[in-house]
């Protein structure tokens, strides 16, 4: 295998990429700046945007395509960035088979959420503003996936942790979302500052941010350095995609508009670090313990997300929590390496379908439920809403990993690699780790869905009259629900070829703990624990549950409280946090501000007495002067006679 | 016996003083011949005339470097920057002077001698016009201030020290306000001004006992070559330089500063601040470099302590200053230390430096002094501090002027403020008094602090029922705004062109 990474320079038609990234940006740009003018027609503007980069982005995927394998990608360089001595960073792009992926995914699933958006923020009158955020996100996840060197990415991936934060708090004058968006904005700052210096260690010991030279210098770094790098990486992605230990903020993230919560909170924007990891594949695949800890972040995340989110009650928490865990079976993923790269990007294609569809279907239902989110009080909707009804199935269905859809085709073999580790232990506890996820997911999506439409109604306001959603918010369910049907088998017969210029060929894959059928092996175990996992919280929530919280065991009431993980946070981070500032104010209001006050008071002081040598008098001014003179003479003639020299 | 005989006289490098001198000696004979209502346009259009006069014949003689009459005075690179200077900030506040819309009569009184408080003061502060004869008192004063600067014998410059001096004196006395305080600022500059031309004559005597010449050429050779005790060279040199600090307000001959500067009615003030200075400092460069440049080692630790003691001074007792004509006052005083640190670099950047921080101070501190003017009540200008608490809220225009002016003194970039000190303390540490760079940078911190209190007070207090309102400024006072803030702002963002120029100017002969 050639290591060599070269990317072909942009001709013909795939000159025209930055074209992705301009007219959302475009279009946000106009939004904001014409301000109540655009309030009639703005969210189309909004939608027709997006879908015309989806088009665009169709068209340059086909001229890619078309391409020989080998010469598989398209680098425009527009300008020069930033020159400043050795740093050379390139304002360019990049599209090749991984971006291509994700551009359609981005504005595929984009484009429908933002129509569903047009229904669902009819009656908001900030849905211009809105749709100006939504288009400058998809702008800024478009330049993150486009980028052609790191800090392009973190260009983009600090404007999508903007659109993100701005989305979240849109409603900023409840404080429950002010609050969500402010810990959704520290949280990752933790992460983007680890990808900053990951970024500057690259420019130290490569003098690059170009993939290609950074991908090419890997083989001259040292082991330590390559590990510092990619634990740097790792901390920025975990950031973004919400995964232990900055996994808290996803949650509470889901206070932002239902679409939000689709498009940036569960299909693209928090995939972004599966993407950082999977487009760093040479500098990951180089030292196998930062694989070992993706690997392990990984395992544990989806195995938190499961536990959590059986526990949870709220409707978009339950599937935020899914997502964590959904994230945390693409980071094992991307931390096996070798063929499950490409696994890991299926996986992440898939869930981008199923769970926006299960967000939108969400929002469909609370739309149509006065905004009731809590799943113990809803109950016996599959005879109201009959399309959101048949679409979430799909979508459930579909991530409990049912054959055949998209789940099963993408999750199933990331379980099977995980076994398939070289290290026995490891294969035996990852593999176990990801089995286990898979039976509790069922249970948990199971409970999810059977509570929301099944069983008797258990709803508690009074002249509650649930009805389907008008078209405009069904149309993107059904074609989100077909792709949650379909996509998952061509998925994963073509993109792994697809992704091969990207990851590289790959080996036979080496046989795993479970000997030469493991794969047999763990297709049925997987489909076993999927439907005992599912016929459980069938059978325990059939006839539905009560209404209020029920007193539970260890184990539930610290999956309700987050695995105490948000009581950690603020016992070792928040606590000490606001110590530390005060202990700061203190100092600065005693030390710092007291020698600067004593400073003044100081030449105030003397300023006060020598105001009082200006007496007005002239024979106190004639007598200064003769002091003066004489000390001036006085110097000179010491000096001439040698006294001072 | 050997027949006098007449040295020979370049007329052309002299014409800018003959044009103002002669100028100046016309305005006393126009008092008499022009009836008292045309008077002061006519005035004010003579001198100003004269003054572009003078300008242009500064400008034709640009290349000139030649010694003349004598050897009495030398026109060369400094000489004419400084003409050129001294006559440009003497027009402007030409402008000052003869503004007449902000009161009736103007600022001056029609006739000083009438006792205060008397009915005659009565009647005629009632709007009288104001005296004309400022117009050729200040051209004289300008005259002179054109010959001290070219000065190069000691005798010539003292000379014209009196010269400019004598009228500065009257003009302080005119105030139409506050007559007892323009007065007694008048007598105060008159008896301390007589006292420090003393020491300057004292001291040109003992230069003279050990050079035997008053020539600065001939002071500089023997200061090379000394015959005679050096006890002479010191004590003369030290007398001389007492005489010259005085004029340029170092501490501790700058007592007389405030209480004049507060006095004196204000065109005049900002008169002084801005072209004193330049003169005081031309005739300082002079001495020092063409004359003692020989014992700079000796000089150099001796002024440059004087130096920090003026920074230190000014810049204190600005801070808790309640009006603002006394606090501009210790800012200029201040400014003459830093002016001093540019001097004691004693290399052609410093000589540059000082000329370029020269102008540009001069231009912000006319600017000042223009406000100053307009800010008022039934009683005159209202300089008490407390007075322009919240002044922003009621005229946000001239309030801006203001803080920009008082940025550019307080050394911020993009103003000639910032240029110019960075250029002094550059020439400074060049020449290697790092230390004097480094209480220049202490001094300048300090000294933000009032400046930036007086911003802090127009703009984010209250205005109180004693805030005055603000005159409309006359169109002369708008052109001196207008050109003060220009140069204020033009100098901070594009100072090559005067730097380049001042550069080129900067050699003397010798």
């Amino acid at each position: 295998m050639d290591l060599a990474v070269e990317f072909a320079p942009a001709t013909g038609v795939l000159s025209n990429i930055w074209l992705l990234v301009a007219i959302p940006l475009a279009s946000a740009a106009i939004l904001l700046l014409l301000g109540k003018r655009a309030d009639k027609w703005g969210h189309w503007l909004g939608v027709a945007s997006v879908a015309a980069s989806f088009v665009l982005g169709l068209i340059f995927f086909l001229n890619l395509s078309g391409l020989d394998p080998e010469r598989r990608s398209a680098e425009l360089s527009l300008w020069d960035f930033i020159v400043v001595g050795r740093l050379n960073v390139d304002f360019g792009l990049l599209f090749d088979p991984l971006a291509g992926v994700f551009v359609l995914l981005i504005t595929g699933v984009g484009s429908l959420i933002h129509l569903y958006a047009v229904g669902y923020m009819e009656h908001d009158p900030g849905r211009r503003k809105f749709f100006a955020y939504f288009n400058l996100f998809v702008s800024a996840m478009l330049l993150l996936v486009l980028g052609n060197n790191y800090v392009m990415l973190y260009f983009g991936w600090e404007g999508v942790g903007l659109a993100s934060y701005l989305l979240i708090s849109f409603w900023y004058t409840k404080p429950s979302a002010a609050t969500a968006g402010k810990k959704a904005f520290l949280m990752n700052r933790v992460g983007d500052a680890g990808l900053a210096i990951g970024i500057f260690l690259m420019f130290t010991e490569l003098g690059s941010t170009q993939y290609d030279e950074v991908f090419n210098g890997v083989d001259s770094l040292a082991a330590g350095t390559i590990l510092v790098m990619g634990v740097l990486l790792l901390l920025g992605a975990c950031g973004k995609s919400g995964q232990f230990p900055l996994q808290a903020w996803l949650p509470d993230a889901m206070e932002g508009p239902t679409p939000v919560s689709a498009l940036i909170h569960a299909a693209t924007m928090v995939t972004a670090g599966v993407y950082l990891i999977a487009r760093s594949n040479p500098i990951f695949s180089a030292n196998t313990t930062l694989q070992l800890i993706v690997v392990s972040v990984g395992a544990l995340t989806l195995l938190m997300g499961c536990l959590i989110g059986a526990a949870k009650d709220d409707i978009k928490r339950v599937l935020a929590w899914s997502t964590v865990s959904q994230i945390g079976y693409m980071f094992l993923g991307v931390g096996l390496g070798g063929g499950a790269y490409a696994l890991a990007i299926i996986h992440l294609l898939a869930h981008g379908f199923f769970k926006a569809n299960m967000f939108l279907g969400a929002g469909s239902v609370m739309h149509g439920m006065h905004d009731q989110v809590d799943i113990r009080r809803f109950g016996g909707l599959r005879k109201h809403m009959k399309i959101t009804y048949f679409t979430f199935a799909t979508g459930w269905l579909a991530i409990i990993g049912i054959p055949p859809l998209s789940g099963f085709f993408s999750k199933e073999p990331i379980i099977a690699a995980a076994f398939e580790r070289e290290v026995a232990w490891q294969g035996w506890v990852f593999g176990t780790a990801a089995l286990l996820g898979a039976g509790l997911t069922a249970f948990y999506m199971t409970r999810l869905f059977v509570l929301t439409f099944h069983g008797p109604a258990r709803w508690t306001e009074d002249n509650q009259h649930p009805h389907e959603s008008p078209a405009i918010m069904t149309i993107p369910l059904i074609l989100l629900a077909a792709g949650s049907v379909g996509a998952g088998f061509l998925m994963s017969t073509s993109v792994p070829n697809w992704l091969t210029p990207v990851f590289g060929e790959q080996q036979a894959a080496p046989h795993g703990v479970l000997g030469d059928s493991g794969h047999t092996i763990v297709t049925v175990l997987s489909l076993l624990v999927t439907v005992l996992g599912a016929g459980l919280a069938w059978a325990l929530f059939r006839n539905g549950t009560a209404t209020e919280p029920q007193p539970a065991g260890v184990l539930v009431t610290a999956a309700r409280r987050n695995l105490y993980t948000d009581a950690f946070n603020e016992a070792v981070f928040e606590r000490p946090g606001i110590y530390l500032t005060r202990a700061l104010v203190f100092l600065d209001n005693r030390g710092i501000d007291g020698l600067v006050n004593g400073l003044a008071a100081g030449v105030g002081g003397g300023s006060g007495r020598l105001r009082r040598l200006q007496t007005g008098f002239v024979r106190s001014y004639a007598l200064s002067m003769l002091t003066g003179a004489m000390l001036v003479v006085g110097a000179f003639l010491a000096i001439q006679l040698g006294w001072l020299a | 016996m050997e027949p006098l005989k007449l040295p020979p006289i370049d007329y052309a490098a002299l014409l800018p003083m003959l044009i103002l001198f002669g100028a100046a000696c016309a305005g006393v004979l126009l008092e008499v011949l022009v009836p008292r209502r045309a008077r002061n346009i006519a005035q004010l259009s003579l001198s100003l005339l004269a003054i572009v006069a003078a300008l242009v014949a500064v400008i034709m003689e640009r290349g000139t470097r030649t010694i003349t009459i004598g050897g009495a005075v030398a026109v060369d690179g400094p000489t004419l920057f400084l003409q050129g200077s001294i006559l440009v900030l003497g027009g402007v506040s030409m402008l000052l002077i003869g503004e007449r819309s902000i009161e009736r009569g103007g600022v001056f009184v029609s006739q000083a001698a009438v006792t205060v408080g008397s009915q005659k003061d009565m009647k005629q502060a009632g709007g009288q016009p104001g005296a004309t004869e400022v117009y050729p008192l200040a051209t004289f004063a300008l005259g002179g201030m054109l010959l001290f600067v070219a000065a190069n014998d000691l005798l010539t410059m003292f000379v014209a020290l009196e010269v400019f001096s004598l009228p500065l004196y009257l003009l302080c006395a005119l105030a139409r306000r506050r007559r007892l305080l323009s007065q007694e600022a008048a007598l105060k500059y008159f008896l301390l001004g007589s006292y420090a031309s003393a020491f300057f004559l004292f001291g040109v005597a003992f230069i003279y006992g050990f050079a035997g010449g008053i020539q600065l050429s001939v002071v500089h050779d023997a200061v090379a070559n000394p015959q005679r005790s050096q006890v002479l060279l010191y004590v003369g040199l030290g007398m001389v330089a007492i005489g010259l600090l005085f004029k340029a307000a170092l501490a501790p001959f700058h007592v007389w500063t405030p209480d004049v500067y507060q006095g004196a009615p204000t065109p005049v003030t900002a008169f002084m601040a801005a072209c004193t200075k330049v003169a005081a400092f031309g005739a300082l460069l002079r001495v020092l470099y063409v004359a003692f440049e020989g014992v700079r080692w000796d000089f150099q630790p001796v002024l440059g302590s004087i130096a920090v003691l003026t920074m230190f001074t000014g810049a204190i007792l600005a801070v808790t200053q309640t009006d603002l004509k006394r606090l501009l006052a210790y800012s200029s005083i201040a400014n003459a230390g830093y002016l001093m640190v540019g001097v004691l670099a004693l290399n052609d950047e410093g000589l540059s430096s000082t000329m370029f921080y020269l102008v540009a101070y001069g231009f912000s501190v006319l600017a000042a002094f223009a406000i100053i003017s307009l800010v008022r009540d039934s009683d005159g200008e209202a300089t008490h501090l407390s007075r322009w608490a919240g002044i922003g809220r009621k005229s946000p225009l001239l309030a801006g002027v203001f803080t920009l002016i008082l940025l550019a003194f307080a050394g911020i970039p993009l103003t000639s403020g910032f240029t110019s000190k960075f250029a002094v303390f550059g020439a400074a540490f060049e020449g290697g008094q790092t230390w004097l760079v480094i209480f220049g940078v202490v001094t300048s911190m300090l000294l933000a602090f009032p400046y930036l209190r007086v911003v802090v007070l127009m703009w984010l207090s209250e205005p109180g029922e004693s805030t005055p309102a603000v005159s409309i400024p006359g169109f002369l006072t708008s052109a001196v705004l207008a050109l003060g803030l220009l140069v204020t702002v033009g100098l901070g963002v594009a100072p090559a062109p005067l730097i380049e120029l001042t550069r080129e100017a900067a050699q003397f002969v010798r």
